[in-house]
């Protein structure tokens, strides 16, 4: 069986999205943020290796085909935020300003929890990408000197964050105008936010869209000017 | 051929960004070139909406599946963060939660003011129009 699994082709892809059905049909029924389709689908199918024993290259040999439409799925972002260029273009002021305000509260609050742990300087810059969109925080992690593998993870688990917590977040902070919804989604977690954004409404979808582009670029200039503050 | 155009534009799109990302000497990813020159191709009305919507939705609704491989990555991980996971953690909770309360806070306040002022002025130009009225 193991030899089998080695050679196949659609285990990966298969273990990935069966497990990510499971969890939808969870969270349809138990309504609760902890219950994220997402979340059960990664401990599900992390489970499944551990217990077949199976190793992580060998899934991701078939599972790569899934990741592989990443790059894609992103640029077709830009269809839902060209549907609401009229109001991109109407609060093209709050949406800059608010998405500075973020990519800024990131790095300084990353610059004062490293001082506060005591971590080094490659920690440091490890962590200053993680809530940007990761084909970009790899890159400034790699060019900054961090651990690429460890940007990897934060970045991931920001997004887990903001795919369960962000809409309760939202509530609970009483950010309540659609648009800021989005700009609060997509600046804090990504990609990974924006999905659920999608999901939040249009509005929400497109501005944080908006917000993954902006704040990436953002954070490239940002990050480098922090990393010497450290 | 429908689908078929669809996925051919997507395509093109991706290729393209990887290409800039190849040329131009920046760490900007493929994906960014890639959304950024299709949103300006929908605005130059070099590409219809209806020509790339279908494909553009079946990719958003899968996107969440796409995280999945990646995400199973951390248990290879594990081993790194191991002595220090703390930190890392809290430093990521704290960051991010902390993040989306300004992002949003200072978006939701801007937006307020702006509505603020448009009904201060219009409320403005009702009372002289009154006022006007009044003295003819």
């Amino acid at each position: 069986m193991k030899g089998f699994l080695e050679t196949s082709v659609f285990f990966g892809v298969w273990i990935s999205l069966a497990a990510y059905l499971i969890g939808w049909g969870i969270q349809r029924k138990w309504k609760l943020a902890i219950f994220n389709p997402l979340l059960i689908a990664i401990v599900l199918v992390i489970v499944i290796l551990l217990l077949t024993g199976t190793g992580y290259d060998v899934y991701y040999e078939g599972a790569k085909y899934i990741s592989y439409l990443m790059t894609p799925a992103t640029i077709c972002l830009a269809v839902p935020l060209y549907e609401q260029l009229e109001l991109l273009k109407k609060n093209y002021k709050a949406l800059l300003l608010g998405i500075l305000a973020g990519v800024l509260t990131s790095l300084c609050s990353i610059l004062l929890l490293t001082v506060v742990f005591g971590l080094e300087h490659g920690a440091y810059v490890t962590l200053l990408p993680k809530s940007i969109t990761t084909a970009i925080g790899i890159s400034i992690s790699e060019e900054l000197g961090g651990y690429i593998s460890i940007t990897v993870a934060v970045i991931i688990i920001t997004g887990l964050l903001g795919n369960m917590f962000g809409e309760a977040a939202c509530r609970l902070f009483r950010i309540t105008e659609p648009i800021a919804k989005g700009v609060a989604m997509g600046t804090s977690a990504h990609v990974m936010g924006t999905s659920k954004a999608m999901e939040m409404g249009e509005v929400e979808g497109a501005m944080s869209s908006l917000s993954i582009v902006v704040s990436g670029i953002l954070t490239v200039v940002g990050a480098a000017v922090f990393a010497m503050f450290l | 051929m429908k689908y078929v155009k669809q996925i051919g534009i997507i395509m093109t799109l991706s290729f393209a960004g990887e290409v800039l990302h190849e040329i131009v000497p920046l760490p900007v990813p493929a994906n960014i070139y890639g959304i950024v020159l299709l949103f300006l191709c929908l605005e130059c009305k070099v590409i219809k909406v209806s020509a790339v919507r279908e494909v553009s939705k079946i990719l958003i609704e899968l996107m969440p599946l796409m995280f999945i491989p990646a995400a199973v990555g951390l248990i290879d991980t594990w081993g790194l963060i191991q002595n220090a996971w703390m930190a890392y953690l809290v430093t990521t909770v704290v960051s991010t939660f902390v993040v989306l309360f300004v992002a949003g806070h200072v978006t939701q306040f801007v937006i307020r003011r702006t509505r603020a002022k448009a009904q201060a002025d219009e409320l403005d130009t009702r009372e002289v129009l009154e006022q006007e009225a009044k003295e003819a």
